[in-house]
């Protein structure tokens, strides 16, 4: 689908690429802007260095081990060990980013990320590979949809979702430079690149992506892409304008950015793609309800685990496609309070 | 590390009496906590902030230092004892263990007391976590030196086992780990709960160079220590044999003080016993 009208003034702001142009639209996993943002933080500081166990194809630490093997280290299939490990290289200075699939590490490894990286405060960072049903073939075992949950739920830490693989190689460099400890997902398959180099990224601060004040779709992620059609469709076939917040840090949420969504569109729609149950879209709900009481619909795993797949088919059987959003803004419009 | 004179030893023996002290009145204060392992380990911790670490009491977080992790978080009292004996903070402080506001936490933290390097209690976390200190000094071509205590039933995890196998795949000859086999666990005998030997064996098999000796011979200990810093390209551990509540002849060998502290009377006794023991020390030229 071509379009000859210009992004909405929210997008150009942000310097996005035309993603109604679906013809164009580059296509990468968000994996390569880790691998990429990686490399350029340790060849900016030596002390940043990189901690695998077993999987540095997958999880793109190959530029790293290939450019700087001195600041790489492979300690084989043993996911406790890769955090304490780092905990203890970060007390002596190091910001080791320790990668595996997310259902690996932070799943296998949680109590070790409470305790070593958490309560101690430790400058760790843990890059969550393969998040998401959208690994597709490999199955249930290795979609992890539960990370955010675990995640979120410990003090002090970082959580960031980055929406394309542009906006992941931003958020690696950036949260190389942040203190503290640190979860950033991403996913396995080729999404849409939807930012530019142009477009800002700031930890904790949550980008409006397409302005509208009927209903809020606050997303984090890949699928925010889908929220953008979602939205493009709903103005186009029905006239309802939706606000799209690129919402990509989840801890520390931007509480302003979602209070000032739910005030001007009076309805909000979540969309991650997580279990509904205790992800983004949960903290979205423990904001308004305690200062914005907002009628919400949740997109994203309904309690279920995932199973094998081509990827776009699981994202659209577990009702995360831009229909089901498109339903979910319906649903949440009509609940708006007169 | 200096030669250990005769004068020398007496002091430290003399001093791991005064850490088994603080230890009791802690507990007291505390009225809940790990009585059997503080005790036993009060001479290798008196031996290593007495005699074997490099470190500055009065600059905690200094650079240089050896760092030294309790892997067993539960048996905090004996570091924060062997601390406040030693000038990291008044010996009073002790009484605070366990209270709210403390910086004495029931198990040690990191961002509340810097210098116990980590935050520890849950267990099998220590080695590899020494593991990492040791290889970032590799990196960085520093020579302090990592010293890890950890408990025999924690070689029922698997992540110590992951860590030793790290250890000796980058070589960490900087790294000296140090076992309190007391062979009880909150449970009873660890050979009964989970058989850990041949422990030696084990070691062995994972490429580390193991030494053996008694735990509570402050002067055998040193020279263990100093044979396992001679050792080039390989991790090493001490097997410390010791005694649950060595010190304290009621608490001696029984593993129902493992998590347990001593009551009022207990540690009237407990205390008598030592200032005896102090006695002994003294009187022997």
């Amino acid at each position: 689908m071509s379009n000859t009208q210009t992004l909405d003034r929210a997008a150009q702001a942000m310097n996005l690429i035309d993603y109604r142009d679906t013809a164009n639209l580059k296509q990468l996993p968000t994996r390569n802007g880790f691998g990429e943002g990686l490399l350029e933080a340790a060849q900016a500081n030596r002390n940043v260095i990189g901690i695998c166990a077993d999987l540095s194809e997958s999880t793109r630490f190959e530029a790293l081990k290939n450019t700087l093997p001195e600041q790489y280290l492979e300690i084989g299939v043993a996911e406790q060990m890769l955090v304490a490990m780092a905990g203890g290289l970060a007390a002596v200075g190091k910001i080791p980013w320790i990668a595996s699939y997310a259902m690996f590490n932070p799943g296998r490894s949680w109590e070790q990320v409470r305790t070593i990286m958490a309560l101690n405060q430790s400058n760790v960072k843990i890059a969550g590979a393969h998040a998401g049903v959208s690994v597709g073939p490999d199955g249930a075992t290795h979609q992890a949809i539960e990370d955010i949950a675990i995640m979120r739920v410990i003090p002090h830490m970082f959580v960031v979702v980055p929406c394309d693989s542009v906006q992941t190689k931003k958020a690696t460099l950036a949260l190389s430079q942040t203190f503290g400890p640190t979860y950033l997902r991403f996913a396995r398959e080729k999404s849409a690149i939807i930012t530019s180099e142009a477009t800002p990224f700031e930890i904790g601060k949550a980008q409006i992506f397409r302005e509208g004040a009927d209903v809020a779709i606050v997303a984090c992620g890949i699928l925010v892409y889908n929220a953008l059609i979602a939205a493009d469709k709903l103005s186009r076939e029905r006239g309802i304008e939706c606000r799209v917040v690129n919402n990509h840090t989840v801890k520390p949420m931007d509480e302003a950015a979602i209070l000032d969504a739910a005030k001007t569109c009076g309805a909000v729609v979540t969309v991650e793609e997580h279990q509904v149950h205790g992800g983004m879209g949960s903290r979205v709900a423990e904001i308004l309800s305690a200062q914005h009481p907002t009628p919400i619909e949740f997109i994203g795993v309904d309690d279920r685990f995932g199973q094998s797949g081509d990827p776009v088919e699981l994202i659209e059987h577990y009702g995360m496609g831009s229909a089901a959003i498109e339903a979910a803004v319906l649903r949440a419009h009509a609940r708006k309070r007169p | 590390m200096q030669t250990l004179t005769p004068q020398r030893l007496r002091e430290l023996d003399l001093k791991a009496t005064d850490v088994r002290e603080g230890i009791i009145r802690a507990l007291l204060a505390a009225g809940s906590g790990h009585s059997a392992g503080s005790l036993d380990m009060a001479d290798i911790f008196t031996a290593l902030y007495g005699h074997v670490m490099r470190h500055r009491p009065e600059e905690p977080t200094w650079p240089q230092r050896d760092r030294l992790l309790l892997s067993c978080g539960h048996i905090a009292p004996v570091r924060y004892s062997a601390m406040a004996n030693f000038g990291y903070f008044p010996v009073d402080e002790l009484l605070t263990l366990r209270k709210f506001g403390t910086r004495l936490q029931g198990h040690p933290e990191r961002v509340t007391l810097p210098s116990v390097e980590t935050t520890s209690g849950p267990l099998g976390e220590g080695l590899a976590q020494g593991v990492g200190m040791a290889q970032g000094a590799k990196m960085d071509g520093a020579d302090y030196r990592v010293y890890v205590v950890t408990s025999d039933a924690e070689h029922q995890c698997g992540l110590h086992w992951e860590a030793m196998m790290t250890a000796a795949k980058f070589k960490l000859d900087n790294l000296l780990c140090i076992i309190d086999r007391n062979f009880i666990q909150i449970d009873g005998s660890t050979e009964e709960i989970m058989p850990l030997e041949p422990l030696a064996d084990k070691y062995r098999a994972f490429n580390w160079e193991v030494f053996e000796c008694d735990g509570h011979d402050i002067a055998a200990f040193v020279a263990t220590v100093e044979r396992a810093h001679a050792v080039k390209d390989k991790p090493q551990v001490i097997i410390a044999k010791t005694i649950p509540g060595k010190g304290v002849s009621y608490m001696e060998g029984d593993y129902t003080w493992h998590g347990r502290p001593p009551n009022a009377e207990q540690a009237k006794n407990a205390l008598a016993e030592l200032a005896a023991t102090r006695e002994r020390i003294l009187a022997h030229v």
